[in-house]
């Protein structure tokens, strides 16, 4: 085991000292509950070790400016809320069309709108898949611990690097203010992007199998053509041809869809002989974990299952599990994992916990998961 | 002056650029490119960064250079990033009027406040030109657009002295029939550490000069008319608006770095 020191710490700051032990170089953010803490935190502890922090006018210009950084070569991040989520859509998708590299933190809050700022919510989880135009994949991870905000934060930058995109760590207030040990180790394994080799002069395609081109930065004399635009593998705009379009945008999709085996990720308990499976994720899947538990402590074959990594979602074994028993899905919102887990669970075997503005107890889901299996 | 070959040859990209004809966008071009050149500053040093609309197409794909072509509005802020991420960078911003000063107004203020050291060239042709010729913020009252038909109900603002306003280090204004000039001044921004902003008045013989009975050479014609260098007239000024001496933003962020911490990433 590697060597590592134990803290007591808030989810918000794991996060920030797990982009600090990623490498990151470059933070950008704006001021918004429930997720202040992260920045907070690198203002002061990022220049300490040689990354540059700014402050920025709004979530528009934080998340525009962590794209240029990138393409200095330095990982960059920003983190923010559900009201500054929505304002970074667009550059979001910018993001992805130019495949810089990047972090985007979303520590969620009861939506919609200005919501309840001090609330845990997960309503963002579609937005964080769709919320942009256009047809686009993404990485989205979901901790539900303040060691996993560490982790999952440092698997963000390493996951950015190597597949050059845009990756969302989908925390929510629940996970970002719960405070508890936290282990880091003094060593992480860091992934660095791909730079060009000497024969490599295009960075904006590839024939490679793992669809992802090598990255140059500004000023290494490539004269870069960066543009959201449909471009060709040199950079050059193409706005009308139909190969352009179709090439580009497939391969987009396809960087994700076609790694989705090696990207996804989750826990599961006793699903073996599970009559109901208990989907949960996020800070709400901790009293739904010890629902489980305390079911199974009764003698109930109750199985639980959370998926760390939401997008790409583990769609096969979404279907295998509503094939084979029950499910109950328990989320911190009524609209949040919903629909996809509607797409792979036939409708009778389906059936929802939803709670709004607070976690439930171990009991209250508890009582649920008795009156479906008894 | 440099040759129209030699500068030709080493930055410009493509040519002929999809501008109108006598668009005042490849003019901009050549100056931005002679500044350059007549700068001293390494060619792979530069990047263009810009947004959406006309004007954020004279350096992409066109200057060959590092370029960025961004979202609407918001090459003043992927520019900061990319300045504070290397500050060795050159950073220069093609901006339409309405890219800089109408959907990126809040960018270019704070980048003003910032007095970040950018290069920031505003190409004003007091429309939406891409789009068909829509009202912009740069805009005169009662003047009719596409979306003002009855007139501007609106008035413009004078973007030159809000930056100015918002403590700028360096701040000038320009037309296309000023070329030398421009490229005196593009260099003088190059070499100002702090936040430059030039407004550059560009003729759009298409939107606008067909509207108002003028082809591109006449719209010159008008520019050297209707601006005067003495700021004593009521004629539009061309020149420096300002010049102040204030902390730039990257250098603090740098310095910072380098009195509390590690070695710089």
């Amino acid at each position: 085991m590697k060597e590592q020191d134990e803290y007591f710490m808030e989810g918000n700051i794991a996060c920030a000292e797990g982009a600090l032990k990623a490498g990151c170089g470059f933070y950008a953010g704006y001021p918004i509950t429930p997720a202040s803490e992260v920045m907070n935190h690198l203002s002061k502890e990022l220049p300490k070790a040689g990354g540059r922090f700014v402050q920025m006018e709004d979530e528009i210009a934080s998340i525009a400016s962590v794209i240029g950084a990138s393409w200095t070569g330095l990982k960059s991040m920003t983190a923010t809320s559900g009201p500054g989520f929505s304002l970074m859509q667009e550059n979001l998708g910018y993001a992805v069309m130019t495949e810089t590299p990047c972090v985007i933190v979303n520590v969620q809050r009861a939506g919609p709108s200005t919501g309840q700022a001090t609330k845990p919510g997960t309503g963002d989880v579609m937005q964080a898949r769709f919320g942009s135009q256009g047809d686009y994949e993404i990485i989205a991870l979901s901790p539900n611990s303040a060691q996993e905000m560490f982790e999952f934060t440092v698997r963000a930058f390493n996951l950015a690097e190597k597949y050059r995109t845009p990756v969302v760590l989908l925390a929510d207030a629940g996970v970002g203010h719960m405070r508890e040990k936290v282990k880091i180790p003094k060593e992480v394994d860091i992934v660095e992007r791909r730079r060009p080799e000497d024969d490599e002069n295009e960075y904006f395609d590839t024939d490679r199998e793992d669809r992802v081109p090598p990255m140059p930065d500004f000023g290494d004399g490539k004269e870069l053509l960066i543009t959201g635009s449909t471009h060709l593998g040199d950079g050059t705009r193409d706005t009308s041809s139909f190969e352009a379009q179709d090439r580009l945008v497939r391969r987009l999709v396809s960087k994700i869809e076609d790694n989705r085996e090696e990207l996804e990720d989750w826990e599961e308990r006793n699903l073996e002989d599970a009559d109901l499976v208990v989907i949960s994720y996020g800070s709400i899947s901790r009293p739904a974990r010890g629902a489980v538990k305390k079911a199974r402590d009764n003698g109930l074959k109750v199985g639980f299952f959370r998926p760390k990594v939401m997008w790409p979602s583990p769609e096969k074994k979404l279907r295998e599990i509503g094939e084979n028993s029950k499910v109950l899905l328990v989320e911190l919102s009524l609209r949040g994992y919903r629909m996809e887990v509607e797409r792979a669970v036939p409708s009778e075997n389906l059936h929802i916990y939803d709670k709004l503005n607070s976690l439930p107890t171990i009991d209250q889901i508890y009582e649920k998961i008795e009156e479906l299996i008894k | 002056m440099i040759k129209a070959k030699k500068i030709k040859e080493k930055y410009i990209r493509r040519h002929p650029s999809p501008f109108c004809p006598g668009c005042g966008g490849g003019m901009v071009l050549n100056s931005m490119s002679r500044a350059v050149e007549e700068s001293g500053v390494s060619k792979e040093d530069i990047v263009a960064v810009s947004g959406i609309g006309c004007a954020a197409w004279i350096p992409s794909p066109h200057w060959r250079v590092d370029t960025l072509h961004t979202t609407h509005g918001r090459a003043i802020a992927f520019a900061t990033g990319v300045k504070i991420g290397n500050k060795d960078l050159e950073v220069i911003v093609v901006s339409g009027d309405g890219d800089c000063a109408g959907i990126g107004g809040n960018h270019l203020l704070h980048g003003a406040r910032n007095n970040i050291d950018l290069n920031v060239l505003m190409i004003n042709n007091g429309l939406y030109a891409m789009t068909g010729g829509q009202v912009a913020p740069t805009t005169e009252h009662d003047e009719k657009t596409l979306t003002t038909p009855y007139g501007n109900p609106s008035s413009s603002f004078d973007v030159a002295e809000v930056v100015k306003a918002a403590g700028a280090g360096h701040v000038a204004r320009w037309t296309t029939y000023h070329m030398k000039e421009l490229i005196e001044e593009v260099k003088t921004a190059i070499d100002t550490n702090g936040f430059s902003f030039i407004e550059i008045l560009t003729q759009c013989p298409t939107r606008k000069g067909k509207k108002e009975g003028m082809n591109g050479l006449e719209m010159l014609q008008w520019y050297k008319e209707n601006t005067s260098k003495d700021e004593d007239t009521d004629k539009i000024f061309v020149g420096t608006l300002s010049e102040v001496d204030r902390p730039e933003l990257t250098e603090q962020i740098y310095k910072q770095i380098d009195e509390t911490g590690d070695e710089l990433k």
